[in-house]
């Protein structure tokens, strides 16, 4: 590849930043891991605000702060997921926004105040080479991103020729996505069975701390013991992302993303997909607390958590050209949201 | 003719139940099969709990006839030892409409197994490439080409491809090479180790910690993302062993370096 090929170039970022798609499906069956974003919903949600497919490859944005350098004339830029400082070139910008930068411009994202995984999703997306027909980094097994590892200082990530953005305003949410309240949702099983009234009341009526020695293959969680009936094996099953695995120290797991696809433990439980962002989201020393709903109600869930992405989407407004960010303005463009959905 | 219209049990399903709360109800091997939601983006359809070929073999069966109703929606189908989980893209298929489709399907634990793709695969034995040929040799009381003639004498059947990608379990292993896994898995073992593990044989992709008794290696990568296709084995094929001498090895070894796969599947 060419050095002067369009590019994001990383000038600093944490350890845990990762280029991520949809996910790599079709290969579970063999042992391979889907990964993909850990809050799927806002990785949507920014690749939305650019009207492209859910699925593009951006940038997952973990702990610490991320710099990029733009070496391409212009790109466009969408910042979703746990809210961060967002300055180009040195002018503070908001966050929930479509942004243009271009002409050697520094990108920079401050710490997560709030929430731990922030998406950057990129007009035309990256253009790193697929693997198994997918971009999603799962460093365990070194596959897809940028040689299957976490970004580092010095990196060039490839712009698609799509990249170059027409000259358009920036845009940003009016109202940015609300998240759901209250406890987890989760559907108990496939095997609560292995556990006691005592076990599985443990996990429903508990406060739950997330470990620290939580990362992108699963959540550690710290409470009471949650109590067997039976053995704490099982003969290997499959996983899904979301699966709440209890191994015999009776703390339970809750697997993530870069989870294996099959395993040995059995799962008490499995967090819903409207809320396993928001789970995702909540860092180490965060409590969580979990609450049983029927399959009609996580189908009502999903239904209810896609809309307001969509909602959201649809207030995304102009920001005045060159202007600063003024949350007057920004309160003013609510009235004429619905006139700039699908524009941008 | 309807080719879901199998004899034998149906699914217990808990489709009629969907509407009430959820409940924590015992389960015992009777209430096996069974069809549950797993969240609301797969569906798991359990046929048993234990390793045994007559319910690997229905669970292979049923990951066919899964697979040639290539339903939309359906990103990953996941067949293990007992059960098959069913992944699916909740935006492009109603998670009822799916649970009610699979809960039709009647599962047949007297069908004879499917005769999946067999597999030709080399090994180098003992020595430098199979650490414990001689120490298994010990333990049973016979010489390391009695291991080696009894490892490479059946035709094993897949039950499961995962841990890591590639990795595949096989069964059908003789009875006089079952051995108890080491009291302490070794952190490393190398990438196309093959070895024993209780009444189990299997195929390492990747080099992966193991408590499992190293025999040989295959110059096979099971696992190649730059080869396509990138696995090779899947559940419900099957397996047979030659031995290959160490030159042999490194021959082949060289040329799946260079992204060959080696070896090629007779239709079963």
């Amino acid at each position: 590849m060419s050095e002067t090929a369009p590019a994001l170039i990383v000038e600093r970022c944490g350890v845990l930043t990762t280029i991520q798609d949809g996910g790599r499906y079709g290969y579970q069956r063999f042992g391979v891991t889907p990964a993909g974003p850990m809050d799927p919903w806002a990785f949507r949600l920014a690749n939305r605000m650019l009207i492209q497919n859910d699925d593009e490859a951006g940038l997952e944005v973990g702990p610490g702060s991320l710099v990029l350098r733009v070496e391409a004339e212009r790109v466009r830029i969408a910042l979703a997921g746990a809210e961060r400082p967002v300055a180009v070139d040195g002018r503070a910008v908001p966050w929930w926004s479509v942004l243009n930068a271009g002409g050697g411009q520094r990108i920079e994202l401050g710490p997560a105040a709030r929430g731990v995984w922030s998406y950057l999703a990129v007009a035309g997306g990256l253009a790193v080479r697929p693997v198994m027909g997918s971009r999603a980094t799962h460093t365990l097994t070194r596959l897809g991103g940028l040689e299957g590892r976490p970004l580092r200082q010095g990196d060039r990530l490839p712009l698609a020729d799509s990249a170059i953005a027409p000259d358009a305003p920036d845009f940003a949410l009016v109202e940015p996505p609300v998240e759901p309240q209250g406890p987890i949702r989760i559907l108990l099983g496939p095997q609560e069975a292995w556990f006691t009234e005592t076990g599985v009341a443990a996990l429903l009526g508990t406060p739950w701390r997330v470990s620290s020695r939580s990362d992108r293959m699963g959540y550690r969680l710290e409470g009471p013991p949650i109590e067997h009936a039976r053995s704490p094996n099982i003969v290997s099953d499959g996983i899904v992302t979301g699966a709440i695995q209890v191994p015999g120290s009776g703390q339970p797991i809750v697997l993530m993303a870069d989870r294996q696809s099959t395993g040995g433990y059995p799962k008490i439980g499995t967090v819903i997909s409207a809320d396993i962002g928001r789970l995702a989201q909540t860092p180490a020393g965060g409590i969580v607390r979990f609450r049983a709903v029927s399959f009609e109600e996580a189908l009502r869930a999903r239904a209810e958590r896609r809309s307001a992405i969509e909602k959201a989407r649809a207030s995304l407004a102009p920001l005045p050209r060159g202007g600063r960010t003024d949350p007057t303005f920004l309160l003013s463009v609510n009235l004429v949201s619905g006139v700039t959905a699908g524009e941008p | 003719m309807d080719p879901l219209a199998q004899t034998g049990p149906t699914l217990t399903s808990i489709f009629e139940h969907t509407n009430s709360p959820p409940v924590h109800e015992p389960l015992n091997e009777t209430h096996l099969p069974r069809i549950v939601p797993v969240g609301d983006m797969a569906i798991l359809i359990e046929l048993g709990e234990t390793i045994d070929p007559r319910i690997n073999a229905a669970v292979i069966a049923l990951d066919r006839r899964i697979r040639a109703m290539a339903i939309e929606g359906v990103v990953d189908l996941v067949p293990t030892y007992r059960s098959l989980l069913v992944h699916y893209d909740p935006d492009r298929i109603d998670g009822h409409a799916l649970l009610a489709r699979l809960s039709k399907l009647r599962i047949d634990f007297e069908e004879p197994p499917t005769e999946g793709r067999l597999w030709t695969v080399p090994v180098a034995y003992g020595g430098e490439f199979g650490m414990d040929l001689e120490a298994v040799a010990r333990r049973h009381g016979i010489s390391p080409e009695e291991v080696i003639r009894l490892h490479t004498g059946p035709t094993y059947r897949v039950y499961m491809v995962g841990f890591v990608p590639g990795f595949t379990y096989l069964g059908g292993l003789d009875p006089r090479l079952h051995t108890p896994r080491l009291e302490e898995p070794r952190p490393r073992t190398p990438a196309g180790s093959v070895s024993i593990g209780g009444i189990q044989t299997g195929i390492a992709s990747v080099e992966i910690p193991s408590g499992w008794h190293l025999l040989g290696r295959t110059p096979v990568r099971t696992f190649d993302p730059e080869r396509t296709p990138p696995l090779l084995l899947e559940p419900g094929d099957r397996v047979r062993f030659v031995p290959i001498d160490p030159a042999r090895f490194v021959e082949l070894d060289r040329r799946a370096a260079m992204h060959d796969p080696l070896i090629a599947p007779e239709q079963g």
